[in-house]
């Protein structure tokens, strides 16, 4: 045992940096060299945030053909291409980026590391995952090919087979997609395998797996079940590859080739990816939660057994996706049982978050009005979900707009809040200023609205029958109001998100200057500037409980002597 | 300025975390062996559904002499770590030679399989669905033969102008490790087709 003096001025780095201004060839040649996990990470995030205005653009192009019946804003054909891009993009372009972007950016500052484990790997991943990006939109110019016929894919983001082989989709554009997969795919793989060893071998001193924040636990349970995801897909694409360059079967239904072993092999991906981008959402929310209610996070070791449980589960639930192609009775009974046993470790956390917020002093800032409005969401994707995992019913509903509804509740309701919370929460980290908060209610408020409008209505067009993927319908439906209301919801988002970057850009040159710790915050990552210098930490941190900051703010009544 | 007095309980205790490269390399052979498994149950699932000939009975031979040197090449690798953890660089030198030798014999085992396979049998990737599934099931556990052998020449060379020595240890136990995992992908792709799918 020793005591020892730590001065606060020196255990927070208050260091203020003044950099020159290089000219704009240096900057840029700064940037597109970098090794530094910051930067990388602001890389990631304004990739994806520019990915997010291109495919939310592609989402209101569908909504205004769907908006009245018999419409001809799209032809049929580029119907069939903005839905595929739009949902590939989401997924892979704007999900995943957003993902790693708050991974690279936060995970070694909470673990008090200088960077990330392997950080040339780190600029590799970043460059593979955006050349995918360009391959994929490229496609739009060179997907013809000799042919002459389509340009970008038009087989819709799960691709089922055989429609991808070579027979039925001639030209380049399935190429596209699967290359531009593959692709992105090896980033994805370089950046979970990077993160893992940053989580496992980076860690400052005393900070054991049971100390670590939970947006740095979640991540590295991401990053796992990352690692088996991804590569499923990898495999599946190199199959349809073989298949469309080499004259391959595997897809090939005239060849004893089976149309069913791509949908197993793409859902073993498909649904553990949900997870892959949900988990992260479930990050964001565990840090900005109790920092705004000043409250430490209820029922930590709980949250941490469920993250992990989350992850076993995913993995075991992907063919409640295929109830309708006619499975055995034995399948379709293990998939809905194993389906509504997700919902066991996600109630857990939902009533962690409920606990913590109970008797806090909440303040409603934009970031914690967004968690607050994911909260509420989740629980109803949640329930829509266990819904659907009855195979019965999935058979009423499958390929409806109550699927859509569902999934789009996950998808925008938890992780597209989560994301801009997570932006306005750090963005003062990042930048040195803070975002605009009128603009960020302005934001709020109109994207909750539009988000309901929108996706509330939708699970209605279901259940009134209406399927997914047509580009039209007839007058005479009775889907007429509900999806002009529908697409009226859609461009709310719309402008929404516009003023969200219009808040981003105009915050940058014109926000308050945030300081080191804006939100009055407890782990590491605020203890030292905004933005942080290029090593994170003058001297390496050392910590002794869940809180480091708290503890250096307050001696008196230090968090490890709770902690057991 | 005002300084605070931290009773700090852990001051003294050590702190050793497990190296990166062998965690970084841990991580990608579990990503790996998720991309095998998929292939694998490719293979599994295709067996027997080919509408045409050859079958896997008709055509495959038991790749005796060259799983033999892939197996022992583990062994030899492993004598290579033990070598250069105890800084006998010769001994080193030698065990990695044997190795990079036992993994070429096998690619070239696999080579003249195949050219049997294709000018004789008349087997190409296109022919049927076992053509389609064998030939990227070994070809993937071919591809990472070549893999790992183009990383341990470039050991084997950088090796010979003296600059490798104890200390690189850890980083070489990195390759090695990927290594064991080629070697032990090879025992699931034999069993599963000249094995139980012949």
């Amino acid at each position: 045992m020793s005591e020892y003096l730590l001065p606060v001025h020196e255990a927070v780095d208050q260091t203020i940096y003044e950099t020159p201004r290089g000219t704009f060839l240096e900057n840029l040649h700064g940037w597109v060299v970098t090794v530094d996990h910051k930067r990388l990470g602001i890389l990631y995030i304004l990739y994806s945030t520019f990915f997010l205005l291109v495919a939310g653009a592609e989402a209101l192009l569908i909504r205004i053909q769907l908006a009245f019946p018999r419409s001809h804003v799209l032809s049929a054909q580029v119907y069939n291409r903005f839905f595929t891009m739009h949902g590939t993009t989401m997924v892979f372009l704007v999900g995943m980026p957003f993902v790693f972007g708050f991974a690279n950016y936060i995970v070694p500052l909470q673990i008090g590391a200088r960077d990330m484990a392997f950080p040339r790997l780190n600029a590799f991943t970043f460059w593979l995952t955006a050349f995918g990006g360009l391959l994929l939109y490229y496609s739009f110019l060179g997907g013809g090919g000799l042919y002459g016929v389509g340009n970008a894919p038009d087989v819709s983001w799960w691709a089922y087979a055989p429609l991808t082989e070579r027979s039925f989709s001639p030209g380049h554009a399935t190429d596209y997609w699967a290359l531009a997969l593959i692709v992105s795919g090896f980033g994805t793989l370089g950046t979970a395998v990077n993160i893992i060893a940053t989580i496992i071998s980076m860690r400052c001193p005393g900070m054991t797996l049971m100390r670590m924040p939970l947006f740095t636990w979640l991540l590295l349970v991401v990053s796992m079940l990352t690692l088996v995801t991804i590569t499923p897909l990898t495999a599946a694409q190199l199959m349809l590859l073989i298949d469309r360059y080499l004259g391959g079967h595997f897809f090939d239904t005239q060849a004893g080739g089976s149309a069913q072993v791509w949908m197993h092999f793409f859902w073993i991906f498909g649904h553990p990816e949900v997870y892959v981008l949900v988990l992260p959402a479930f990050a964001i929310a565990n840090e900005v939660i109790p920092v705004f209610c000043r409250k430490a996070i209820f029922g930590y070791p709980a949250m941490v057994a469920a993250s992990v449980g989350i992850m076993f589960v995913s993995y075991s639930v992907w063919a409640h996706h295929m109830f309708t192609v006619g499975m055995t009775s034995v399948s379709n009974a293990f998939f809905t049982l194993s389906t509504m046993l997700v919902g066991v470790p996600t109630g857990i956390k939902i009533f962690n978050w409920i606990a913590t917020l109970w008797g806090g002093r909440i303040r409603f800032t934009t970031p914690m009005l967004f968690c607050i409005a994911f909260l509420f969401q989740f629980v109803i994707a949640g329930l829509t979900g266990i819904m659907q995992s009855v195979a019965p019913w999935d058979w009423q509903l499958h390929n409806s707009y109550f699927v859509i509804a569902h999934f789009h509740y996950v998808l925008v309701g938890a992780i597209v809040f989560c994301i801009f919370a997570g932006i306005y929460f750090w963005y003062p980290k990042a930048t040195g200023k803070l975002m605009n908060e009128t603009l960020g209610k302005w934001h709020f408020w109109l994207f909750v609205i539009g988000f309901h409008i929108t996706f509330d209505t939708m699970h209605f067009l279901g259940l009134l029958g209406m399927p997914r993927s047509i580009y039209t319908y007839q007058p005479d439906r009775g889907w007429n109001w509900l999806n002009f209301v529908v697409s009226v919801g859609g461009l709310i988002q719309g402008v929404a998100v516009l003023i969200f970057a219009y808040n981003l850009i105009r915050s940058y040159s014109q926000g308050e200057i945030a300081g080191d710790d804006p939100w009055d915050a407890w782990t590491l990552e605020w203890t030292t500037s905004s933005p942080p210098p290029v090593y994170n930490f003058e001297e390496l941190p050392e910590v002794h409980s869940r809180r480091p900051l708290w503890d250096l703010k307050h001696p008196d009544d230090p968090d490890w002597e709770y902690e057991a | 300025m005002s300084s605070v007095p931290l009773y700090n309980p852990e001051r003294t205790v050590d702190w050793h975390l497990p190296g990166k490269g062998r965690v970084g390399m841990s991580a990608l052979i579990v990503g790996e062996s998720a991309l095998f498994t998929i292939f694998v149950v490719a293979y599994v699932f295709y067996l027997g559904k080919s509408l045409s000939g050859p079958k896997p009975s008709e055509v495959l031979e038991v790749p005796i002499l060259g799983t033999i040197c892939l197996l022992s090449s583990s062994l030899t690798i492993w004598r290579a770590e033990r070598a250069i953890e105890d800084d006998r660089m010769a001994s080193f030198t030698a065990w990695l030679g044997a190795t990079i030798t036992l993994a070429a014999a096998f690619l070239m085992s696999t080579a003249l399989e195949w050219r049997k396979l294709i000018y004789h049998d008349g087997l190409t990737i296109s022919t049927n669905l076992f053509g389609t599934t064998f030939y990227s099931l070994v070809g993937l556990h071919a591809t990472h033969v070549v893999v790992g052998l183009l990383l341990l020449t470039s050991v084997f060379l950088v090796s010979l102008t003296g600059w490798v020595d104890s200390r690189q240890s850890e980083r070489f136990g990195v390759v090695a490790l990927y290594w064991h995992f080629v070697d032990a992908v090879w025992i699931v792709v034999f069993s599963v087709v000249y094995l139980i799918g012949r």
